[in-house]
């Protein structure tokens, strides 16, 4: 009995429908960001997958490469909301509405 | 997880992967669900991090040893002990604002959540069903997959990954930009703060939270609230 990656494939699409729908849900700024964060490691996860389905460690690669991206990613967006913080003495995304017109 | 290694090892998977994966899954599921459910940003991020040890496992189970390990050091010991130390640096607030701000967002957020993961599971569902799965074990060559990430890495990949070391350098700096804080006034000195202090109404400190206090005054004593003596006795350590 050996486990079909197919299911492995699913689950990463059900982990990243959740973020998308935790992202568009949640108005406080550092759970919509931890909302992306589960987004990529859902992508990653297809990743690693896809890269066990085709027998070459590239996969492996990219996702090692997307969780460079991540971790600075987190590094400037937490930055920006405790700057936000700062100004605005909220960290909802309603609250951020300088820019809007 | 001995059995799970050497399963992984012989690249076909096994008995032990399907119960790894049959019991992983569903908590890796609950615990995404309930970490956009949960009310709390805290408890939210203490269900991320038991979704990053999920996927970390099944990293495992795929046979991939190396992000295994960066996927427990570099997310759940990095990143989120950045954003739980944000959470406390910010305040951890409970109140998600309940105003909509766009008519009908929610549903409609929800509904196309719903959407792309049907549009996922039977658009894309079928043509990944009956792939053949080769296994990493070639590609990893003798050494292992460490050893054969690290030559890919420094061979096909190099230049991505010096750029990425621009990257990182940019986002470092980024950062120490945005949180710094520029000084307005001159620097205040010890001397001043304390003549301040004096000038003000508090010379000793604030009484604490949860400290029973009826006055904050300097010579009044301060009974704490979880003394179960009787009354009279101060917290003064005198028995």
């Amino acid at each position: 009995m050996t486990l079909n990656p197919a299911y492995y494939l699913f689950l990463s699409g059900a982990l990243f429908s959740i973020g998308a729908v935790g992202f568009l849900l949640r108005r406080n700024a550092i759970v919509a960001f931890m909302c992306v964060e589960l987004m990529l490691n859902a992508s990653n996860l297809a990743l690693v997958t896809f890269s066990r389905i085709n027998g070459t460690l590239d996969g492996q690669i990219m996702a090692f490469f997307v969780m460079v991206v991540a971790a600075a990613e987190v590094v400037v967006g937490l930055a920006i909301i405790v700057t936000i913080f700062r100004t605005r003495q909220s960290a909802s995304v309603d609250d951020a509405n300088l820019l809007k017109w | 997880m001995g059995s799970v290694l050497a399963a992984a090892h012989a690249g076909g998977g096994g008995t032990a992967e399907a119960v790894v994966f049959w019991i992983l899954a569903p908590i890796a599921l609950i615990a995404a669900l309930a970490m956009v459910t949960s009310r709390n940003a805290v408890h939210a991020a203490l269900f991320l991090i038991a979704d990053f040890f999920c996927l970390a496992v099944m990293y495992l189970l795929l046979d991939a040893q190396f992000l295994f390990a960066v996927q427990i050091i570099v997310y759940t010991g990095a990143i989120m002990v950045l954003f739980l130390f944000v959470l406390m640096l910010v305040g951890v607030d409970r109140s998600d604002s309940l105003v909509e701000t766009l008519r009908g967002q929610r549903p409609a957020a929800v509904l196309l959540g719903l959407a792309f993961a049907a549009l996922l599971g039977a658009g894309v569902g079928p043509a990944i069903w009956d792939l053949p799965s080769r296994g990493v074990a070639e590609a990893n060559g003798n050494g292992g997959n460490v050893l054969g990430i690290a030559r890919l890495l420094f061979t096909d990949y190099v230049f991505a990954f010096e750029v990425t070391s621009a990257l990182l350098i940019v986002a470092a700096v980024g950062a120490m930009v945005l949180a710094h804080k520029e000084r307005t006034g001159p620097r205040r000195t010890q001397r001043e703060l304390s003549m301040r202090r004096f000038a003000g109404g508090h010379v000793t400190p604030e009484p604490g939270p949860g400290v029973y206090a009826t006055a904050d005054d300097a010579n009044e004593p301060v009974a704490v609230a979880t003394d179960s003596r009787d009354s009279g006795s101060y917290n003064m350590g005198d028995e």
